[in-house]
């Protein structure tokens, strides 16, 4: 047989990697909290505010549109380039009369401009959307976790939760350290990233369950986890690649409004993947093994 | 070499082939309904207009109460169905808001300002006493006079209205000629006009307006009655036409880029069962978009991407049983048994696999609101429909390639 490395006996260099990626999106985390008072570069769609997108009709420098928003006692506006011609202008929630104001200046001064978008989002509907997505994440992994546990068994279940709460810390510790804008989408990416990845698991706990049944004498349990984890990896690696080919059309070719929604999928399905091999089933067997050792302890106390 | 097979195999698939390139290409110039693309429904954020999340707040003069924000959505809905939009979504969220959404309007953040108006007309008397309301109001135009061009709304009153007012200008007039009536809008003094003699015709009107369509929004204003709490802007969403279609064509765009690399990649590494998986998966995408026609499901951006994405993940079911066609076929299988056991086996962990995914998007469609909610519903739509045709219809053509005898190589199957 061909040089094939043992998934199993390799396990900690795996959480090794893991917690190389985790750990300094966590420390980004807390560091842009320190520093900005968030943890994350929420959008509008959380903070509340508002945002402005404007497709200007001759080449316009920054400087111009600030001077514009100085007027109206907005320097502290977040301007930037979206696209060739067009500019993006986030906010303090403006009223629909400064909003038409700030629009029609920028039309005159500024050679004329046909407006993208305009979007005003209230601080409560912010605050209810960032409950909202903290419910719908604890909610997906919890269910889950339950579906594992009536399909397999509990601590597979509990595996493949560990496995999921590495994507999102991933997902999550990246979106931190590169400080990506975090908007709407961030909801639908991150229940598809977890329905994506305990999908990768559920395919390598079930060849695993298959490989039990016939068990052959001398077989460890590591060596049944590792042959499955071979068998499975074809498919593990085709999957993601298939769903990587729509993701970096979508990211390349797609346009500016959805980046950020494919970025976060694209962070989220590669850990998936990674998450579902080198997590999932290492965690399980790390839990199996815990409950082998303790029937060896108990004739000792009887 | 089987001939009849052969021909049923080649007639399946130009038909598939067909059909997906109806669904997606168009330059079919006298059929409007081609490609089949055509007939879905776009969201806002596709083709341009405004959706925005009122909120019922209290006042001094009226407290919300259910009926008052049931009232207030039929004034809404009265005065949409006046701005001539098409399939405007009026709907309640919660006890206090009202979600509306407006597609292709031209200015849309005028029609928002119109349509919160309280709109409450009052004809007060010098002394303050009102003497008719809007709910009085029978009708209320606007028109150009033909002799001195000047813009004018006309009023019509009820007949209770009517009936008052001519109570009121006889009152006026018999006291102290001359005496003035005060229009106001929303407690803003309109007009101030005098009255000369008794009006009891039921028939009032108003001039000094700039322009006809200034009137013509008082008008529907007056027309659709006053607002019977006050409505508050909590979010609004406006998308310019011009980056609606720009979204949408770069996401066609690249959803046929990202289509053609997954056609290429799953024939180079699967080949024959490859080619049959790549035949399920236009099915898959001529189905789905028929149901989301059937359905009435409005295609949002992250609709859009949901459905491409779910391009990517409904060959994964195909892959997962062609590895395991390869194993069974290494076991030394026939190619027949192969394909059953195959089938069998990994049907199983699809379904495992599969139901977990629906499981994210109930939660989704639960806890979501507007577009996350369309995501879920083309999400789960995706899921249904790759479980049908990567599992039965692949089974079904792969059957069909061995019944033609035409790829005997077994190495070809990946053996």
């Amino acid at each position: 047989m061909a040089l094939r490395p043992h998934f199993i006996h390799l396990r900690r260099y795996w959480y090794a990697l893991s917690l190389l990626v985790i750990l300094p999106g966590l420390v980004a985390l807390l560091w842009h909290k320190v520093h900005d008072g968030r943890f994350l570069n929420w959008g509008i769609d959380f903070t509340g505010g508002s945002l402005i997108e404007l497709r200007f009709h001759r080449a316009v420098e920054l400087p111009e549109i600030r001077n514009v928003l100085a007027r109206y006692g907005l320097e502290a506006a977040e301007v930037r380039q979206s696209g060739p011609a067009d500019f993006l202008i986030r906010t303090r929630e403006l009223t629909e009369e400064e909003g038409r104001a700030i629009i029609g200046d920028l039309d005159r001064q500024l050679g004329g401009a046909t407006l993208l978008r305009n979007e005003r989002v209230g601080a409560k509907i912010g605050s209810e959307l960032a409950a909202k997505a903290l419910t719908a994440l604890f909610l997906g992994l919890i269910l889950m976790g339950i579906y594992i546990t009536v399909r397999f068994e509990f601590k597979q279940g509990v595996a493949a939760v560990v496995a999921l709460l590495h994507d999102v810390l991933v997902t999550v510790g990246l979106l931190a350290l590169f400080w990506i804008p975090v908007d709407s989408s961030f909801v639908p990416a991150i229940l598809t990233v977890i329905g994506y990845s305990i999908n990768d698991t559920i395919i390598i706990f079930d060849r695993i369950r298959e490989n039990m049944r016939h068990i052959r004498k001398g077989e460890t349990l590591e060596d049944v986890v590792n042959a499955s984890l071979w068998q499975t990896l074809a498919r593990s690696i085709n999957t993601v690649l298939t769903v990587l080919f729509m993701l970096l059309a979508l990211y390349f070719l797609g346009g500016s409004t959805l980046r950020h929604f494919i970025l976060t999928m694209l962070i989220g399905v590669v850990s998936g993947c990674y998450s579902s091999i080198c997590n999932a089933s290492p965690v399980w067997v790390d839990l199996k093994l815990r409950e082998r050792r303790r029937p060896q302890v108990r004739p000792a106390r009887a | 070499m089987n001939f009849r097979r052969t021909v049923q195999l080649l007639m399946v698939a130009a038909l598939i082939v067909v059909a997906s390139v109806l669904a997606l290409k168009p330059h079919v110039a006298p059929v409007s309904w081609l490609p089949l693309t055509n007939l879905l429904r776009l969201g806002l954020d596709l083709r341009g207009g405004v959706h925005v999340v009122l909120e019922a707040v209290d006042t001094p003069e009226a407290t919300v109460t259910a009926e008052g924000v049931r009232q207030a959505m039929a004034v809404l809905e009265n005065r949409i169905n006046q701005f001539g939009v098409v399939e405007p979504v009026i709907q309640q969220q919660g006890a206090r808001r009202i979600i509306v959404e407006l597609a292709g309007i031209k200015d849309p953040d005028e029609a928002v300002q119109t349509l919160i108006k309280p709109a409450y007309l009052e004809f007060k008397t010098e002394e303050g006493q009102v003497i008719v309301t809007g709910r009085d109001l029978q009708d209320a135009r606007e028109a150009k006079d033909p002799q001195s061009g000047e813009v004018e709304v006309n009023l019509t009153f009820t007949p209770v209205g009517a009936r008052k007012f001519a109570e009121a200008t006889l009152e006026a007039t018999r006291v102290q000629p001359h005496k003035h009536i005060g229009i106001y809008l929303d407690g803003q003094l309109l007009q101030n006009p005098q009255v000369r003699e008794p009006i009891t015709t039921g028939k009032a009107r108003i001039t000094g307006y700039a322009s006809l369509e200034e009137a013509h929004r008082i008008a529907v204003l007056l027309r659709s009655g006053a607002l019977p709490v006050k409505l508050e802007i909590v979010e609004k969403r406006t998308v310019g036409p011009t980056l609606g279609s720009d979204s949408l064509d770069r996401s066609v765009k690249a959803g046929i880029l990202g289509l053609g690399t997954i056609l290429i990649f799953m024939i180079g590494y699967y080949r024959a069962p490859g080619l049959m998986a790549n035949l399920a998966l236009l099915l898959y995408m001529v189905l789905v978009l028929a149901v989301f026609t059937a359905l009435k499901v409005t295609m949002t951006l992250p609709g859009i991407a949901g459905f491409l994405l779910s391009l990517g993940m409904a060959v994964d079911a195909n892959i997962i049983i062609f590895e395991r066609l390869k194993e069974e076929l290494r076991a030394g299988r026939t190619l027949r048994a192969a394909i059953d056991v195959g089938f069998k086996r990994a049907f199983v962990a699809v379904f495992d696999a599969n139901m977990t995914t629906l499981l994210a998007a109930a939660v989704l469609y639960y806890l979501g609101t507007g577009p996350v909610r369309g995501f879920a519903v083309t999400l789960s739509i995706g899921i249904l429909t790759s479980m049908f045709t990567a599992v039965t219809v692949t089974r079904w053509l792969l059957h069909l390639l061995a019944g033609t005898g035409l790829v005997k190589n077994l190495k070809l199957y990946g053996a």
